[in-house]
């Protein structure tokens, strides 16, 4: 075989098809406001948050290995800046999300340099420990509301639009536009030399080391980023709840447990998991809602099954036996001429 | 000839185990530098010394005339040594092409597209071409050390480290390693290479060092080297006319 003969893709059939067929979910869903009830709006709007949120901590856990449970933190820094800003700061309620990721990047800069100090299971516990600190240096706010929170003036939310109408589906396609940019986000930059950099720091941090990769930069950015965004999605959260309080803000439960689940049932460590995971999330959810906290424990079991039964979660599984990829990530090497002998 | 690299009285200890005891050498450019010695003698950690990955207690090395005594392992890299590893350290959940795509886009700061067609040109060489797209979990020891060499060859070093590279490996298995490493070090790449197949180290070196107890006992022209007394019972155990 010569080395003339061979070509480089990333591309499949398979790919293409994905391509395609996202392409048309993505327009059914802008066009929802026409086609959804008010009800149906608000779920697959909060479905989209969390979509955003996972991608975004699958980002940071599944490919640059920074397991954090504190990232609540920034949902709720993020929230409650969308409240100051507005409230205190005269803002835009839109301009003041992308303000608070701003403000995200910059807290999460001592931050990082604070708990990159600390490996594995300490990182872990050190970036609770710092949510923590985050949610009761909020309750101490009183022109936030202290501990008790908060409400939205009603000023502000009618100057998203005059009409609940109106109001409703800017909120709905703020959240949509949330996940399609993190998802378009995440899979450029992994498609790019430095996503590349990062699987491997994934794979083997010693070797990636010796190959020349940065490893402490890379991570110390992708927090950053990461943090950042989180942030940005906190306070479209906050600004469809119309309330905060430091306990909704910063619960580990919602921002960070949920999160975990959906990244792991659906596949770390690839993009279309989280997308998986929270289909399945919101369906277990949606079914079992009536049970009350037995819904909790069927969560429970689910994940002690699927982390047993298939440790790489559920796209792992489908991608392991079918060798698929939805998001064209992989190089493949291919014969120019298909029927050509080696 | 001008020296590549040079280690200057480098000494590092781990406790009362000493791995580098004031080592000094150079390898010249063009050179192809083999280092013997018993097992546990601080040939590897000679090897991590001089990439970065463990910082000396006292000492300097010098690459290209740079002082890099405290310049990190990324950076080194970057400024043209790479190496291979003893246990090879794949990144098992990528493509072997997508292994060395990494190390010619980082190490070797290449543009993704400019890299893809330098890449398939070096599995070629290294015979890894038909395994381009196995996932490098999956390779055999052979390829896996193949591996190894072609990601140090993909980050387009002007000094290639090997260690022990053909251990392992059967006779014939060896014997093409041998002559892929002779055609690189024929392009005019250094090479230090450390390994205990003596026969394979032996078709490929200029110049030989045995190291014991993170000294230098010995350098000089291969086969002289061997041949020396001192050397034979040190490192083969073999008493001397007995």
């Amino acid at each position: 075989m010569s080395t003339s003969d061979l070509q480089v893709t990333r591309k499949s059939p398979v790919t293409t098809v994905a391509a395609i067929l996202g392409l048309i979910v993505l327009i059914t869903l802008v066009a929802a406001p026409y086609w959804a009830g008010r009800a149906d709006m608000r779920l697959m709007g909060e479905i989209f948050l969390y979509l955003a949120l996972a991608s975004l901590w699958n980002l940071m856990a599944g490919y640059a290995g920074l397991v954090s449970v504190g990232q609540q933190a920034y949902v709720g820094f993020g929230g409650y800046m969308l409240f100051a800003l507005t409230m205190f700061g005269g803002l835009h309620p839109i301009g003041a999300i992308a303000v608070a990721g701003v403000l995200g990047a910059v807290i999460a800069l001592p931050v990082a340099f604070l708990i990159f100090r600390l490996r594995g299971a300490y990182f872990a516990i050190g970036t609770w420990v710092i949510a923590e600190v985050f949610r009761l240096s909020f309750a101490q706010v009183s022109a936030l509301g202290g501990g008790s929170g908060s409400s939205l003036p009603v000023g502000i939310v009618r100057s998203l639009a005059s009409s609940r109408a109106g109001r409703e589906h800017l909120s709905y396609w703020l959240a949509l536009a949330s996940a399609v940019i993190v998802i378009a986000a995440v899979y450029f930059f992994m498609r790019s030399r430095s996503g590349l950099a990062l699987m491997a720091i994934r794979d083997n941090e010693m070797a990636a080391g010796s190959l020349g990769i940065e490893i402490w930069r890379t991570k110390f950015i992708v927090y950053i980023v990461t943090s950042a965004l989180t942030a940005m999605i906190g306070a479209l959260i906050f600004l469809q709840k119309l309330r905060i309080s430091p306990d909704a803000a910063f619960s580990v439960n919602d921002w960070t447990a949920f999160v975990i689940f959906i990244v792991v049932i659906g596949g770390i460590g690839t993009i279309e998991g989280p997308i998986i995971g929270t289909l399945v999330f919101f369906l277990l959810r949606e079914t079992l809602a009536d049970l009350g906290t037995i819904y909790l424990m069927v969560l429970g079991v689910v994940a002690i099954v699927l982390m047993l039964k298939a440790p790489k979660g559920i796209w792992g599984l489908i991608r392991s036996r079918f060798d698929l990829e939805l998001f064209p990530l992989s190089y493949r090497v291919k014969p120019n001429k298909p029927l050509r002998k080696c | 000839m001008a020296a590549l690299l040079q280690l200057e009285k480098v000494t590092k200890s781990f406790g009362a185990v000493t791995v580098a005891d004031a080592m000094s050498f150079e390898v010249n450019a063009g050179e192809a530098l083999g280092v013997i010695g018993p097992n546990g003698a601080g040939k590897t950690s000679m090897f991590n010394l001089i990439t970065g990955t463990l910082a000396p207690d006292s000492g300097k090395l010098l690459f290209e005339d740079v002082d890099i005594t405290n310049t990190s392992a990324a950076k080194r890299c970057r400024a043209g040594m790479a190496r291979s590893f003893q246990v090879p350290q794949p990144f098992s959940g990528l493509t072997v092409f997508e292994n060395a795509m990494i190390a010619a886009t980082q190490a070797g700061g290449m543009s993704s597209r400019a890299a893809e067609s330098f890449c398939i040109d070096v599995l070629h060489q290294t015979e890894l071409l038909d395994r381009a797209n196995t996932l490098a979990g999956g390779l055999t020891l052979l390829g896996r050390k193949r591996l190894e060499l072609t990601r140090a060859l993909c980050a387009r070093p002007s000094l290639l480290m090997l260690d022990e590279i053909a251990g392992g490996l059967t006779e014939a298995e060896c014997t093409s390693l041998v002559q892929t490493i002779k055609d690189i070090h024929g392009r005019g790449v250094t090479i230090i290479w450390i390994e205990h197949v003596v026969h394979a180290l032996l078709a490929v070196v200029d110049k030989l060092m045995v190291i014991d107890f993170g000294r230098k006992i010995a350098e000089g022209e291969p086969r002289a080297i061997m041949e020396s007394p001192e050397v034979q019972e040190i490192y083969l155990g073999i008493e001397v006319d007995a």
